[in-house]
């Protein structure tokens, strides 16, 4: 751990290192050229891990994924012996862009303000999200540089979009958007589960209706369905499982029952909370629906999880279903990493839990050919670190996205910085520093 | 015929609204007046003061834990020590080679393993907000007045609430349960251990101090100010700690001269002898709540205040200032980095989070490095959880907070993460004198790790609280409460278990 704080207390990613047989570095870390970490441990997202490997990005792809090796010329090298280096982690189910203070109204874009439908397909993402949140920058700084953000509340939420968190405007942060249709089962004080689930189904049903023939709801000659024609339009793409829906949904016995209808309608499926999918472990196996889940959510909350437990992920992962973590709130993004770990603490493999931040939430939301893995031709979006990412005690030395090394400052560092020293700050009558003199 | 003041408290309670029995109640309390020294009359005892809590006495075997690394919460670690305990208490701690350990022991191989006290949460809401969250379960809050310094936490605890055992497996041993932030003044907190029992008063940490708990902020605002009625915005909330602080300094000048001309009928009726002597100054009519707040200016009932924001806590040391009053701990303060010279020299303790932040707009400003900054200047430094979820692991949220600071260059030693939920929270609950670190005499409150309790890997394998055995995770975790039994699956707490039982006979 010394050594590593010696190696990489002050910065590593500018000490290029000249090391026999390579050639060294471009002076210029121009846009687009290429950088070679060399010499870290390589956790690939797969499962897979490389000892003493070579990562090569070009651009803002990677180009090279393997045992050291040679450099090509003109790219600049970076000493990575000691570090490890991952794939930069995916959020999901989350708001993170879409919310900046959740008790302040007018700063909450994951749900509409009024009107409060219970069916929102036509709401998405996209259209809220702001890549200049503050909360981004507290979520990048720990490794996370993808996101899902997505809408909440309601019995179907809406569209959900990949985005990168990139820290420059105007850069597009957008990926993809409607990459997922999100829904929530969990009790409410509005409905209970058959009425959300007849809701539902009479949702489909009538986007069945007007999929079946745009042209005659057009004209007037479908039968009155009450949901506008932008929700028919979203939702009738979850049907056949063109557009995944994540549904929300904590016991085991309202599992097998949205099974059933996802059956009837053809759904691709993603569970989220799934609190005791654990009972259900098999079914969900032979369903190969991916799980949204938190791996520390073990106690009974509500009645619906009453048979929640730490081992969740443990039970769900020798079952043979993916698993994606999640910590399902904007603010605790950063944690994700402390999920796998308990995760593995409780008896996870180091390979699953690995997958579970970002491999599979890349294969899940349609994204596995760009993201989730350290592979050639993938979006170069890695973080490389001081030590064990799933530990407490170690941190980020550097987060890059899309190939460019990306700040790991938030709003927080600056209060912190402001206040690193109280001589430096104002009081009033008592005396301004010099420094707020002299402005 | 001079009562015990704690059977004098209950009397009067019970007699309350009877002149006669108020009366005879203020004769029977008052000590016994020596005969022969009319001179000098005993001051009657003030219906709040009673003698100092008996600590009772506890069985529990003598035990040697030998080999493990002990932390002592204080800053310092034994390696490869014995830790020697019996009857509830400490009794030996020190290097394998300096300790021996007396025949007749039970001795429990730690080698490799970690001790350290048993953890200590100084923010809980468990039993007054059990699992699950329902409507009938929320106890916590008493949301009727923005003062409600009459109520206490304890009233509201129900012991079978199931986050309680996943605490304890999780290596807690004590807790401040406190009353919600929707009110100005919530109430009395209740400090409690972790063992399990029938009521509240099972539970209750002898000796510990009574608690205020008291909320800054948005919080009583937005609760009050959505009913339109106050208070609805800070200047409301202000005025309504000055007006109750007021009416507690009024109650006790009532008391203070009722005492003076009980003392003064005494001397008469001492000195004179009369057959017919006037009746006794009666008592006036006591008001827990004002009570409360009365101890609370008095130093002895321990002030607990929800507060983010420095500006506002700068503004609750004035007005305590202004009042006398003591504040002991601030919760929640994402902010007291900012004014943390202040709150050293005060002597203020700060008790918050590792990273909860922005859900709302008096929680924007956090920063990760809070405690590590507290602590450098000097403050007494807690970090609590606020929820049955984060009061499993205050180990990994210790380690998280550590790492912030040392990422900042804020070089730490490990030894003041575990302080944070030790021996500082322990001075939280004021009970610092009788548990959250390693030392003789104190409680045997005791906590064996698998790693390094600062390890997201480690797990708790053993828990005592008084030196009983009350978790073993070798032998598949702790007791559910009532409330999981029947549920139709099997339940457990705590990790599945990966090790044999760990105890050795000698």
């Amino acid at each position: 751990m010394k050594r590593r704080e010696a190696l990489f207390g002050l910065g590593a990613h500018t000490a290029a290192l000249a090391l026999p047989g390579l050639l060294l570095p471009s002076q210029a870390r121009a846009e687009g050229g290429a950088r070679a970490w060399l010499g870290a441990t390589i956790w690939t997202g797969d499962g897979q891990v490389i000892e003493d490997g070579l990562l090569i990005s070009v651009g803002d792809r990677i180009s090279v994924v393997s045992k050291a090796g040679p450099v090509p010329g003109g790219a600049e090298v970076i000493d990575a012996r000691g570090a490890i280096i991952t794939p930069g982690w995916v959020a999901t189910e989350t708001a993170l862009g879409l919310i900046e203070v959740e008790l302040e109204a007018t700063t909450v874009d994951a749900r509409p303000r009024r009107g409060l439908d219970a069916i929102r397909a036509a709401f998405s993402a996209a259209d809220g999200y702001n890549q200049l949140s503050t909360l981004i920058g507290v979520a990048r700084r720990e490794g996370v540089t993808s996101a899902v953000s997505s809408p909440e509340g309601g019995l179907v939420s809406g569209t959900s979009a990949w985005v990168d968190l990139v820290e420059r405007f105007p850069e597009p942060a957008l990926v993809r958007e409607n990459v997922a249709l999100h829904a929530s089962l969990l009790e409410t004080a509005e409905n209970s589960r058959p009425g959300l689930l007849s809701e539902l189904r009479d949702a489909l049903e009538s986007a069945r209706l007007y999929a079946r023939s745009p042209q005659s709801y057009d004209q007037g000659q479908t039968r009155e369905l009450s949901l506008s024609v932008l929700d028919l339009q979203r939702l009738s793409q979850v049907l056949g499982g063109a557009l995944p829906l994540v549904v929300r949904v904590a016991r085991g016995v309202d599992i097998l029952r949205l099974f059933k209808l996802a059956e009837s309608y053809q759904l691709r499926l993603i569970l989220s909370g799934a609190e005791e999918g654990w009972s259900v472990a098999n079914q969900i196996a032979a369903a190969r629906v991916p799980v949204i889940l938190d791996p520390m959510r073990n106690l009974p909350m509500s009645f619906a999880s009453l048979q929640a437990r730490r081992d969740n992920a443990v039970i769900l992962g020798a079952a043979g279903v993916p698993l994606i973590f999640s910590g399902f709130d904007a603010y605790s993004a950063h944690n994700l990493r402390q999920l796998a770990g308990n995760a593995v603490a409780s008896g996870l493999s180091r390979a699953a839990a690995t997958r579970a931040l970002a491999f599979e939430a890349a294969r899940a939301f349609g994204q596995g050919a760009d993201y989730g893995l350290l592979a050639a031709g993938r979006v170069a979006n890695l973080c490389i670190w001081n030590g064990d990412p799933f530990e407490l005690g170690t941190w980020a030395i550097e987060v890059v996205i899309r190939g460019r090394s990306a700040s790991t400052r938030s709003r927080q560092t600056e209060l912190f910085e402001r206040y690193r020293d109280l001589g430096q700050v104002p009081r009033g009558r008592a005396g301004l520093p010099p420094s707020v003199r002299e402005r | 015929m001079g009562l015990d003041p704690p059977l004098c408290r209950g009397m009067v309670s019970a007699m309350r609204g009877s002149f006669w029995g108020l009366v005879w109640v203020a004769l029977a309390c008052a000590p016994p007046v020596t005969r022969g020294d009319p001179a000098t009359p005993t001051t009657p005892a003030l219906p709040w003061e009673s003698q100092p809590a008996v600590v009772p006495e506890v069985e529990s075997p003598l035990t040697a834990f030998v080999g493990g690394t002990l932390m002592t919460g204080l800053g310092s670690e034994i390696v490869d020590g014995v830790l020697l305990f019996q009857d509830g208490r400490i009794e030996a701690l020190g290097p394998r080679q300096v300790v021996s350990i007396p025949p007749g022991a039970r001795v429990v191989d730690v080698g490799g393993r970690y001790v350290t006290p048993g953890l200590i949460d100084a923010h809980s809401h468990m039993g007054v907000y059990p699992l699950p969250e329902v409507a009938a379960h929320a106890d916590g809050n008493e949301a009727t007045r923005p003062v409600t310094a009459n109520v206490r936490a304890a009233d509201g605890f129900w012991p079978q609430d199931p986050a309680l055992s996943h605490a304890l497996a999780a290596g807690v041993t004590s807790v401040l349960v406190l009353p919600g932030s929707a009110n100005l003044i919530g109430g009395q907190g209740v400090s409690l251990k972790l063992l399990p029992g029938r009521s509240v008063a099972d539970m209750k940490f002898p000796g510990a101090p009574l608690t205020l708990k008291m909320a800054c902020g948005e919080n009583p605002k937005r609760v009050y100010g959505e009913r339109h009625t106050a208070p609805s915005t800070r200047m409301g909330n202000v005025a309504g700690y000055r007006e109750a602080f007021q009416s507690a300094l009024e109650y006790g000048a009532k008391f203070s001269e009722w005492q003076a001309k009980h003392q003064s009928w005494q001397k008469k009726a001492s000195a004179g002898g009369k057959e017919e002597a006037e009746p006794a100054p009666s008592m006036p009519t006591r008001d827990f709540g004002l009570e409360t707040l009365l101890g609370a200016l008095q130093g002895r009932v321990l002030v607990q205040i929800h507060c983010y924001r420095a500006d506002e806590m700068l503004g609750m040391l004035a007005l305590a200032q202004d009042f006398g009053l003591k504040v002991r701990v601030f919760h929640h303060a994402v902010e007291a980095y900012k004014i943390r010279d202040v709150l050293a020299a005060r002597g203020v303790g700060v008790a918050t989070w590792a990273d909860w932040w922005g859900f709302k707009l008096e929680a924007y400003d956090t920063v990760r490095e809070n405690l590590a900054l507290l602590t450098e200047s000097g403050v007494r430094a807690v970090l609590h959880s606020d929820s049955p979820a984060l009061v499993q692991r205050l180990n990994q949220e210790a380690a998280k907070s550590l790492s912030a600071g040392r990422r900042a260059g804020i070089m730490l030693d490990r030894h003041v993460a575990l302080a944070w939920i030790t021996s500082n929270a322990a001075w939280a609950l004021g009970v610092d004198n009788q548990t959250g670190s390693l030392e003789p005499g104190k409680m045997a409150d005791l906590v064996v790790w698998s790693g390094d309790p600062l390890s997201v890997y480690s797990h708790v394998d053993s828990v005592y609280v008084d030196g009983q055995h009350v978790y073993e995770r070798a032998l598949g975790g702790g007791r559910p409460s009532d409330f999981e039994l029947g549920q139709g699956l099997e339940l457990r707490v705590g990790a599945p278990a990966t090790r044999s039982p760990t105890e050795v006979k000698p």
